[in-house]
């Protein structure tokens, strides 16, 4: 059943492109390269305990680099992409040491601080992130030479990525640092009188958090082609955590239903309503309301209720 | 690294601890055998648990040493101690109450094994860290409940678990804090059997209120009270020690 279920949903994300429109293809992308980003910020406030309001960072330091490398510095993608990655790693290595001296709001406002930091200079540094104006004009890769320019091919690229960030991080929680990192959740004491170092858990889990939020900015900047400051911002950071709670944090599909979420209501909502945000408030105060552990908790109670009910 | 040898498994020398103006620890010395059994009784307050946190590392003493077999471990960080053959229970339970049993005591086995860091490997494929925890909580006689959530499972029974994820560590040395707490009379006499059945290779240093099951279990005895060491030394005489008597029933 669960088997069936999975191929199906694997065989309508690969053909998608096939019966859906270009709009539609192109919104798929852009929900993908989001859940990329929503499961990178659940590794660490779903099962870090650690909720940072910076981990837009991520995202815009490595969209940064690459754009700046490929259009200024005339680097191909391939090199740009690993020095990008490697990059924002470091950042994520650096910022971590900072905002893991505190835990619970102290780490949430570090990480906001941080965040704001990187927003300011991208706005400021103007002779070198061109400010306010971003940077356009940037291309897509072309691994292998395929091209990625159009909807379809560029939506199996980002499927493919984001299945392999899904696998990977699939296997990271359920691994025996993945249980580390929960336990260090639950009872940070208890686990360093067994012998854990939660320190380090939670800092290794941050500079993991942060590479696969600098993966999902590289594919960011190359479905937009272009960069701007508010990729930076503290509203994109909450929009990325709004979609992990409300979908579910600490699942695996909680994020990617979240992030869905989001995406579907700014594209959607916003062709009638001009105040999108409100929407997304109310939707917002219904989950909370009605499946205060998020959707796919949610949902998995009420199926298991219904099942019960059935017998 | 080499360990200079010692007679000693733990020993505390001189140790002083103070929250602000509150002293809780003044000048506590003591000096554990290997495989001893030790009991720590003294009035609430007497400051027990304050020195069984030092020993552990989640509290750091204004003044004083530990050392474990010889070695200083005073500034040591509670995880780095474990590794030192360090273990200990909790006053107050303190488990992983979403997770099974079998998954707790894993915990414990895990804390000291490298393959804590191992990111790549589903935890499942770990056959021989399940059969270890499967093993362990078949001596504390809780086999039969290794798939359920401790939440699903009775007071005395996560008590039990408590000592489960300590005695999986094989530890040198054990720091019981009140294991019997709370506990009917025969969870009590379930785990004083099984706290006399630690081998000989663990030390053992247990706070205890419990007189009449702990004092059993004991050979050597320290009586706290208001940080202080008042009597120390072989459990017949501390018991018959005035001082004793005074401190529990006032003069």
């Amino acid at each position: 059943m669960k088997r069936i279920a999975a191929a199906l949903l694997a065989a309508l994300l690969l053909l998608f492109p096939f019966f859906a429109g270009d709009f539609y293809v192109n919104l798929a992308s852009q929900i993908l390269i989001a859940a990329i980003f929503a499961l990178s910020l659940n590794l660490l406030v779903g099962y870090g305990g650690m909720t940072s309001l910076g981990h837009a960072s991520y995202l815009g330091v490595a969209a940064y680099i690459s754009a700046l490398l490929t259009s200024r510095y005339g680097f191909g993608h391939g090199l740009a992409a690993i020095i990008s990655i490697a990059g924002t790693t470091a950042t994520a290595a650096f910022f971590g040491v900072i905002a893991l001296r505190a835990t619970g709001l102290g780490f949430l406002m570090i990480t906001l601080a941080l965040s704001q930091v990187l927003w300011g200079l991208a706005y400021r540094m103007s002779d070198v992130t061109n400010g306010d104006n971003g940077i356009a004009g940037l291309t897509r890769p072309m691994p292998f030479g395929i091209s990625l320019d159009s909807p379809a091919s560029f939506y199996w690229f980002a499927l493919l990525v984001a299945s392999f960030a899904f696998l990977m991080i699939a296997i990271f929680v359920s691994s025996s640092f993945g249980s580390s990192l929960k336990g260090v959740r639950d009872q940070p004491r208890r686990m360093a009188a067994l012998g854990f170092n939660p320190w380090m858990i939670r800092w290794i889990t941050f500079i993991y958090a942060g590479f696969w939020g600098g993966i999902s900015g590289l594919l960011y900047v190359y479905y937009n082609k272009y960069i701007h400051p508010s990729s930076l911002s503290t509203t994109s950071s909450a929009e990325a955590l709004l979609g992990v709670i409300a979908g579910g944090s600490g699942t695996l599909g909680g994020p990617v239903v979240g992030a869905a979420l989001v995406l579907l209501l700014k594209n959607y909502a916003s062709a009638y309503i001009e105040r999108w945000n409100m929407l997304l408030g109310l939707v917002f105060l219904f989950i909370v309301l009605f499946m205060p552990t998020g959707i796919i908790p949610g949902l998995n109670k009420l199926a298991m209720g219904l099942r019960r009910a059935l017998r | 690294m080499t360990r200079p040898m010692s007679e000693h498994a733990l020993e505390v020398i001189d140790l002083k601890k103070a929250f602000g103006g509150l002293v809780v620890t003044q000048g506590v010395s003591l000096s554990i055998r290997p495989g001893e059994r030790r009991l720590i009784i003294g009035p609430n307050g007497a400051g027990k648990t304050t020195l069984f946190n030092q020993i552990s590392g989640d509290l750091r003493p204004n003044a004083g040493k530990i050392r474990l077999f010889g070695t200083d471990v005073t500034r040591l960080t509670p995880h780095k101690r474990a590794h030192f053959g360090l273990s200990r229970t909790y006053q107050i339970i303190t488990l992983f109450t979403g997770d099974t049993l079998e998954h707790n005591v894993t915990l414990g086995l895990l804390g000291l094994r490298p393959s804590r860091w191992q990111m790549w490997r589903p935890l499942s494929h770990y056959g021989e860290l399940a059969t270890d925890a499967r093993r362990t909580l078949d001596a504390v006689g809780l086999l039969h409940l290794a798939d359920h959530p401790v939440s699903d499972i009775a007071y005395g029974e996560k008590r039990r678990v408590e000592l489960a994820m300590a005695l999986a560590q094989k530890p040198r040395v054990l720091l019981l804090d009140e294991p019997l707490a709370g506990l009917s009379n025969t969870e009590r006499s379930q785990v004083k059997s099984l706290i006399a059945s630690i081998p000989r290779q663990t030390t053992v240093i247990m706070i205890e209120h419990d007189m009449d099951t702990a004092l059993d279990l004991a050979e050597t005895v320290t009586l706290l009270n208001y940080g202080r060491v008042i009597v120390d030394g072989d459990r017949d005489a501390v018991i018959a020690d005035e001082r004793t008597r005074e401190v529990y029933l006032g003069a």
